[in-house]
């Protein structure tokens, strides 16, 4: 690096603590010029709150920022802007119901006409190309995401953060944000890229930070290390490995969706089109694509929080269970782990105990309608041990847990009541790396004692590790069963992306 | 020095305990500065707001007389509140089950029905749960917010009353007034104690009170409407109905307004006349949520609120405190509550000022 002209920006020693949590400690960080710097770290390392340190969203409790050698202090974004930092948010702050020009010109200024020349210019410059007058909710998430590098550029930053852009694009749009990126670079913007995906890093960026539990553990050129060694970095520890055992040959069919339609029941929902789709048990199918083509109306027909046109469109277990609410199919042996955990897979407010309680209420926990106590809470110790949840005691409300605490609860809850067939929607979303391992194996386990197991998620390499089957749901379309042996990542964008077109 | 709230990982017990008692201290004073700004001597303005019920046996007697209603009322309303179901319209409720437990008295004025009382409780009981039941069948039919239905509810009852009073169920012997026969004895609740007027609806409370802990704590029906309530997704998502919770919500607290009304007329009325609605329906929502909308909560806030409803009374006389001082008195204790309240699950942190170098 270049030491002798100072860097861009540079932190010192920059701790930030929220109540008990120290959620940054004496971190070091300068970004150069020209520059792709990776800031690298699992859910929870501490990422987050850096960038909105940087951005002016969060004050540092100590340390001192210095913006080309000299101290400044970031009150707020704007201030952040003034200097010349831009910043794209993991989830976009566009307005749907508005235009292209219409949400660029919330923030720069400049006529309409004038701006919508300059994103069309930008376009051809970058290969950021979006239509100026289109709406944003005819969109795709890639587009939108351009709309925001654009929004960011115009303002003409001479800093750039990322945070997590891949997350939301098919492989292909990836490499072209990777394009982009590098010909910002060529013109000498500095880059702060964040993300948790190592081989992108690899590919990418040519200075990496390395934050676990809020301190920086590493600074390196990820290009000359492994993908292991950054993982070592990252989590303190190899990845755990995961093998998938052979598959049996498949069972009875245990769920079925026959031409299931749904028309959207929200503005901008996703209407869904003539799904059909077959789970076997002793099988994993799996559900790629990316969140918001469907898949929350998807997941809420299957558990029955929606209900159907018509019986007869999803069977389980041989039984027609489409007009059937969410009781009535678990009592059939479904159950169901929910993307999001607060408010919907578990209540905040209650112990996790009574939270046991919402669906296991079956297993002899109710005498005449009367709680039993202590068969509450006999399931949810066991629950707590053996899926190694973080807790004090099942007296612990479920809102002071961590997303990942909470979801291994949830899942090992509804484990814990031996479905014959389970859905799991985005089963290790903002989950550590390790408990996800730990969640992936538990799906396996399920599947060798003959369980039928739909996964739907967004992590390619999540479904690859363990499914048998794969579809692709975009813009409510389902893809027909592909054979996840005999399918490759490109396979799967070109589903993400043929559906649009 | 910044000043900053962080949400406690368990609902602190102590807080639960010291939150009322700290608005109490805070209520008193900050109306030691009103009282004497007003130019009323506040120490005998608080005496008599606080100290006067106590003071003897007949004021105590008349605070557990409006105790009773305000806790069966506020039992029944909690439940529904924990359901995010908002009955606002107890004191309609109140005055249909008052209407219907008079018709036996007023149909018999000699007496000449057997079990008179009993019958009387539960034509109040199911009469005030009958009119709860029009806002549950209207919003899980039409979806129409139950807080106006409810509250809508509550202004035609009362025109039923002036219609009954006026017209056909006045008394003939009555010179005129709105009001019915008074009932004959077999219609009156049997008092608790000699020489009070305070009589059994205050164990009918309590029975209530119990059997709500025991629902909201312990049974499963309790729980839904508790989950209905904390995380309308997650009952979604477990299959609770959500109608049915509804259904609970308005019939029960119609049926304990509906007891409470029965009991008004049974008791310290002896007759059906205009004054019956006096507001117990909309007290008993501020009641409910005093008392954490917990059953035994509940029990502690009824009664506070009656003592500071009868001291007020007195203080208006005693201290020539004017009504309106009163009821500041009385918002203060709501207002405290509510802040104080916060300390439940939230707890204060001063942290330093920030340490920043200079730019």
């Amino acid at each position: 690096m270049n030491n002798a002209v100072p860097a861009l920006l540079t932190l010192k020693d920059v701790s930030k603590r929220y109540g008990s949590v120290l959620a940054n400690q004496g971190i070091d960080l300068a970004v150069h010029a020209g520059s792709i710097h990776a800031v690298l770290g699992e859910n929870g390392a501490g990422k987050s709150t850096l960038m909105k340190m940087i951005y002016g969203v969060e004050k540092p409790d100590t340390g001192t920022l210095h913006w080309n050698g000299n101290p400044v202090q970031l009150a707020k974004p704007s201030d952040a802007q003034a200097l010349g930092i831009g910043m794209v948010f993991q989830h976009f702050s566009l307005f749907e119901s508005l235009s292209v020009v219409q949400n660029v010109s919330l923030l720069v200024p400049g006529t309409q006409a004038e701006l919508a020349s300059k994103i069309t210019a930008f376009g051809d410059q970058f290969g950021l190309h979006v239509d100026p007058d289109a709406m944003v909710h005819q969109l795709s998430v890639g587009e939108r995401q351009r709309v925001e590098i654009i929004r960011c550029l115009l303002l003409d930053p001479k800093l750039l953060i990322l945070d997590e852009p891949t997350s939301v694009l098919p492989p292909q749009s990836v490499t072209m944000l990777f394009e982009t990126l590098r010909s910002l670079q060529a013109k000498g913007m500095a880059i702060l890229f964040i993300s948790h995906k190592l081989e992108e890093i690899r590919e990418l960026c040519d200075e990496a930070t390395v934050l676990r539990r809020g301190e920086v553990t590493g600074r390196v050129d990820p290009r000359s290390h492994s993908a292991t060694d950054l993982a070592k970095l990252m989590i303190g520890h190899e990845i755990p490995e995961l093998s998938k055992p052979d598959g049996q040959a498949p069972g009875e069919i245990a769920l079925q969706l026959r031409n299931l339609d749904h028309p959207a029941k929200q503005r901008f929902g996703t209407s869904l089109t003539s799904i059909n789709l077959e789970l076997r048990s002793g099988q994993i199918v799996g559900i790629a694509g990316i969140s918001g083509n469907g898949q929350q109306e998807l997941a809420a027909l299957i558990s029955g929080e929606a209900l159907c046109a018509s019986p007869g469109m999803i069977t389980i277990l041989g039984q027609p269970a489409g007009r059937l609410g969410p009781d009535k199919r678990r009592a059939l042996g479904f159950s169901f782990v929910p993307e999001e955990r607060q408010g919907r897979g578990a209540v905040p407010e209650m112990s996790l105990a009574d939270n046991s309680l919402l669906t296991a209420h079956r297993q002899g926990m109710l005498q005449r309608g009367f709680i039993k106590r202590r068969v509450e809470r006999a399931f949810t110790e066991n629950c707590i041990k053996d899926f190694d949840v973080r807790t004090p005691s099942p007296d612990a409300e479920a809102g002071a847990l961590s997303g990942g605490n909470l979801q291994k609860f949830i899942l090992g809850r509804e484990i814990m009541l031996a479905p014959k067939v389970m859905l799991v929607s985005q089963p290790t979303w903002g989950v550590d790396i390790g408990a996800a391992t730990a969640i992936r194996r538990r799906l396996l386990e399920m599947r060798a004692q003959g369980a039928a197991i739909l996964v739907i998620s967004e992590e390619l390499e999540e479904l690859f590790e363990i499914c048998d089957v794969l579809h692709v749901l975009s813009e409510g379309q389902l893809s027909p069963a592909m054979d996840a042996a005999a399918t490759t990542a490109q396979d799967i964008g070109t589903h993400m992306i043929g559906a649009s077109q | 020095m910044n000043v900053q709230l962080i949400r406690r990982d368990t609902a602190s017990r102590t807080a639960m305990v010291a939150a009322p008692v700290l608005a109490l201290v805070l209520t008193c004073l900050t109306s030691l500065i009103l009282f004497a700004l007003l130019g009323k001597p506040a120490g005998a303005a608080l005496h008599a707001l606080l100290i006067k019920p106590f003071s003897n046996w007949y004021s105590f007697s008349e605070v557990l007389l409006k105790t009773a209603p305000l806790m069966l009322i506020a039992q029944g309303l909690a439940i529904g509140f924990r359901a995010n179901v908002f009955n606002i319209g107890a004191e309609g409720q109140f005055i249909v089950g008052a209407i219907c437990a008079s018709a036996f008295p007023v149909f018999f004025p000699d007496g000449a029905f057997p079990l008179m009382l009993p019958a009387m409780i539960l034509a109040g009981a199911f009469g005030g749960m009958a009119y709860g039941c029009i806002a549950a069948g209207l919003r899980t039919r039409f979806g129409a917010s139950e807080i106006l239905v409810t509250l809508m509810l509550s202004l035609i009852a009362v025109q039923i009353l002036n219609y009954l009073l006026l017209g056909p169920w006045k008394d003939p012997r009555g010179f005129n007034f709105p009001q019915t026969v008074m009932f004959p004895d077999n219609a009156m609740l049997p008092l608790l104690f000699e020489g009070s007027r305070t009589n059994i609806s205050l164990i009918f409370a309590l029975i209530a009170s119990v059997l709500a802990h025991l629902m909201m704590q312990h049974h499963f029906s309790g729980y839904q409407l508790r989950t209905s309530g904390l995380a309308p997704r997650a009952a979604l998502y477990a299959g609770f109905n959500g109608r049915k919770m509804i259904w609970i919500s308005l019939a029960l607290g119609g049926l304990a307004a509906g007891i409470a009304g029965a009991s008004e007329v049974a008791g310290p009325l002896g007759q059906l006349q205009r004054s019956v609605s006096s507001g117990y329906g909309y007290a008993a929502i501020i009641v409910a949520y005093m008392g954490g909308l917990r059953p035994i909560g509940i029990i502690v806030s009824s009664f506070l609120i009656s003592v500071v409803y009868i001291g007020g009374d007195s203080a208006t006389v005693t201290a020539g405190l004017p009504v309106a001082a009163v009821e500041v008195f009385q918002g203060f204790l709501l207002a405290f509550y509510l802040l104080t309240f916060t300390l439940i699950r939230y707890r204060i942190a001063f942290t330093p000022s920030q340490l920043r170098d200079a730019p």
